[in-house]
């Protein structure tokens, strides 16, 4: 850092490893690893579809892979995934009516994806049980 | 400088050349669509799959061969897919500087998504009607 008053009060840049990014940064970014993130999980859905098109054998290949323990784990994070994307979605549609935009509304809707998305994975597992 | 002349198209014809087509925002406006049709498939879905889970053979392909059932999961996929690769596209055109690379990658993606969503509709029907 420059001893020099003029470069001390100088905007910094945001760049990714110097910056610490504030949340809602963080949820822009999650958005999209998320976004690509299910659509790898499609191609699993597309499997499940096919194997039940393809017969009980084709099914149990599926069902042996989706039941094991990795199979949950990949089911937890699409979950998870989904309703993130599906929140935080929903404000990208409120952004572009305009709406949410000061800073304060959008670190409220910040929080209010990151709960929304837990309470509603943790409700679909429960329901699952 | 300013003065060389590098070409002897007109600053018109060339504008007109660049000409819009009006559809500017075409892929904005399907991704929001899309995202807005997903809203309610997304909820039904999310829903079917904890009622379905643990299932076997024979209670998904009953499930699945429900009239609406089938219906409601063909729109989940073909709207889905739709959405995914309108979004992989923006991350590719943000992300790759190459253009042979991000045209490639784009492309690829584009005929992977309905290639996956074909099979998955394909597949669909021959559950709800039978093989």
């Amino acid at each position: 850092m420059s001893s020099s008053a003029k470069s001390a009060i100088r905007p910094l840049s945001p760049h990714l490893q110097v910056y610490r990014l504030p949340l809602t940064a963080i949820l822009s970014i999650t958005h999209r690893i998320t976004g690509i993130g299910l659509s790898a999980g499609l191609l699993l859905l597309a499997w499940w579809l096919a194997a039940a098109a393809y017969g009980p054998d084709a099914y149990a290949a599926y069902a042996k892979v989706a039941g094991s323990w990795l199979g949950y784990l990949v089911w937890f994070g699409f979950s998870l995934a989904l309703y993130f994307h599906l929140c935080n979605g929903i404000r990208h549609l409120f952004w572009d009516m305009g709406k949410g935009f000061e800073i304060a509304q959008a670190q409220r809707s910040d929080k209010l994806v990151i709960i929304a998305a837990i309470v509603l994975t943790v409700l679909t597992w429960l329901a699952a049980m | 400088m300013a003065n060389t002349i590098k070409s002897l198209r007109s600053p018109l014809g060339r504008a007109r050349g660049l000409g819009s087509a009006k559809e500017g925002a075409h892929h904005w406006w399907a991704q929001r669509l899309t995202a807005i049709a997903l809203i309610p498939l997304t909820i039904w879905f999310a829903y079917s799959l904890a009622s379905l889970a643990g299932g076997s053979y024979a209670d998904f392909t009953a499930w699945l061969s429900a009239p609406i059932n089938a219906t409601l999961m063909i729109l989940v996929v073909s709207v889905a897919f739709h959405h995914a690769q309108l979004g992989m596209q923006v991350v590719f055109e943000d992300y790759v500087s190459s253009h042979a690379l991000r045209t490639g990658t784009i492309i690829a993606v584009k005929f992977a998504c309905a290639a996956f969503a074909a099979l998955s509709i394909v597949s669909i029907l021959v559950v709800a009607f039978g093989r």
